[in-house]
């Protein structure tokens, strides 16, 4: 039913966009990427998750030439970008985390720049006005708010019509209402064809976003598949919770299969199991004459899963 | 079918030298030390009537003649040593560089259009010293001006590559900054600022003379007298210009 991670989902079909094998970067004798590969399709939103100082940033950095690996290699629609940057900046675009421009540069004339350094730029106004950057246009750059500067350096990732966008933090300073916007953005420029590598440790964006995710931790990958194969493969489970209208046997609730746990929580019954058991702990209610007011079932997400492929073994004994 | 919304193609480079330019001029600190500062102290002392005089121990010039070549220095100091390496320091330190690496322009295109800016704002510096010292003071234009214009170029290159090392070797802007201030000062006395050259004490002068301004300002002095400037002064400062370049292209770091 998976598809086999790192290999391409239609046999044959696919353009490799992204291929990195045995990617190893040590600084001193810390090792910060440890023998990461994987290979991202054309036109695909692949995610690299994972807890800060994990090596996220310096894989993508050794992606877009940036940063030179120890071991290993990474080509980019067969671009070496260590070796050849100049032809890997035609098609790929980067938004590089806290990255900054010229204090006093202008919104307009930053936009105006990176098109005249593109071969066949995108026009700007329309990215600015998508981006919401239409009404910053004439201000200076060290006069943008942390969120309006990050909205400008995704239009410059963007404006080179790049064939591979690398976003690093994409919606760190971004309110909920122009992290959707971004969001829908990055969905269009893939529907335009472009491949998508984002960074994030945010795990909604990555649910939200991405074909599939690997979750990097101490520099490896540790897994990597599709938001749902992940959520699945960790086995996290469903919640159930309500508050009672009468004394609940909970007794009754344990013994149900498929429940895992049941316990209080102030006035409220928390139920933990897989997805059916809610179903069938609703008709035990109903049997026991109990109405669950309040009710609430939460399915596993992401976050759950990503805490168990991040786990910290040694942290526990700490 | 490309859409482009401007009218005009340019180059890359073109268009990061045109931001540039527009930056360079939203900088009124700079403009006034390499543009105005120099003349001003140019007037400053041509107001003092005995310093118009010519004098014979200052080889038939008045000390207002000899600020004239000392004037130029100050312009190409302030604006080598003192405004340029904050703004590519600055630059480095927010990423611009870097982040100008991953575009299909090179980010040394960015430190030429800085030097080409603050080397083009020098040039009208000194035409604006050697004009009004001329026209309000009388002083003498250059006598040999392949000589003036030898020993400007060498001194020219000299405080650009100060420049440049103290880019690669602060850590930081604000470590810059100070360096660039304590860096100036010696230059400025080499050139001349509180005493020409030519009236300094033999000893002294002999030490200067070693200094990559004080081999320019002697040269300059020389071909403003007419003469092609002596070979020992323009090859100290061309020793200068290819040791402190060397070491500072050697050292230079993008990031």
């Amino acid at each position: 039913m998976h598809h086999v991670a790192g290999l391409p989902r239609l046999e044959g079909m696919a353009e490799t966009a992204v291929d990195v094998k045995d990617l190893s970067k040590r600084y001193g004798d810390r090792v910060v990427v440890d023998d990461v590969g994987f290979v991202v399709e054309a036109g695909e939103i692949f995610g690299i998750l994972g807890p800060n100082g994990a090596g996220k940033t310096t894989t993508v950095e050794s992606i877009a030439g940036l940063r030179i690996g120890d071991a290993g290699s990474v080509r980019v629609h067969g671009i070496d970008p260590w070796t050849d940057r100049r032809s890997l900046t035609r098609v790929l675009g980067i938004q590089l985390q806290e990255s900054r421009l010229q204090p006093k540069i202008t919104v307009r004339e930053a936009l105006e720049l990176w098109s005249a350094l593109h071969p066949d730029p995108e026009p700007w106004p329309g990215l600015a006005e998508r981006l919401g950057l239409e009404p910053h246009l004439d201000q200076r750059f060290v006069s943008l708010s942390g969120g309006q500067q990050q909205r400008l350096s995704i239009a410059l990732a963007l404006v080179g019509r790049p064939r591979v966008v690398i976003l690093d933090e994409l919606s760190t300073g971004l309110d909920p209402r122009a992290r959707r916007d971004v969001w829908q953005l990055v969905r269009d420029v893939r529907d335009a064809g472009a491949t998508v590598l984002l960074v994030t440790h945010a795990m909604e964006e990555a649910q939200e976003l991405c074909d599939r995710i690997a979750i990097v931790d101490h520099g490896r990958i540790t897994a990597l598949d599709t938001p749902d194969g992940l959520i699945e493969a960790a086995g996290a489970l469903t919640r159930t919770s309500f508050v009672p209208s009468a004394p609940t046997d909970l007794e009754a609730l344990r013994a149900i299969r498929g429940v895992a746990s049941v316990r209080r929580a102030d006035d409220r019954v928390v139920v933990e199991g897989i997805e059916d058991a809610a179903l069938a702990v609703l008709s035990a209610l109903a049997g026991q004459q109990v109405v669950p007011h309040r009710l609430r079932v939460s399915g596993a997400t992401l976050d759950t899963a990503y805490l168990d492929l991040t786990a910290h073994p040694d942290k526990e004994f700490a | 079918m490309s859409t482009t919304t401007t009218t005009t193609t340019t180059t890359p480079a073109a268009a990061v030298l045109r931001t540039e330019t527009r930056l360079f001029r939203r900088e009124p600190g700079s403009l006034f030390w390499i543009l105005v500062f120099p003349t001003g102290l140019l007037c400053i002392l041509g107001a003092i009537p005995g310093f118009r005089l010519d004098k014979a121990g200052l080889g038939g010039f008045s000390v207002v003649d000899l600020f004239v070549p000392v004037s130029v220095l100050v312009s190409m100091t302030l604006a080598a040593v003192q405004a340029m390496p904050p703004v590519l320091l600055a630059y480095r330190e927010a990423g611009v560089l870097r982040r100008l690496r991953t575009t299909p322009v090179q980010p040394a295109t960015l430190l030429g259009a800085q030097a080409l800016l603050h080397a083009g704002a020098v040039v009208l510096s000194s035409a604006l010293v050697v004009s009004v010292g001329r026209l309000a003071f009388g002083t003498p234009l250059p006598g040999s001006w392949p000589g003036y214009a030898l020993a400007y170029l060498l001194a020219l290159a000299a405080v650009f590559s100060i420049g440049s090392l103290i880019t690669a070797l602060s850590p930081n802007t604000r470590i810059g900054s100070a360096v660039s201030t304590v860096v100036v000062f010696p230059l400025l006395f080499t050139a001349g600022v509180w005493l020409p050259v030519q009236a300094m004490p033999h000893l002294l002068r002999d030490i200067v003379d070693l200094t990559p301004l004080g081999g320019a300002s002697e040269a300059m002095t020389e071909a403003m007298a007419g003469h092609f400037p002596a070979g020992s002064h323009l090859l100290v400062t061309a020793l200068w210009v290819v040791v402190v370049g060397a070491v500072s292209v050697r050292t230079f770091r993008w990031e």
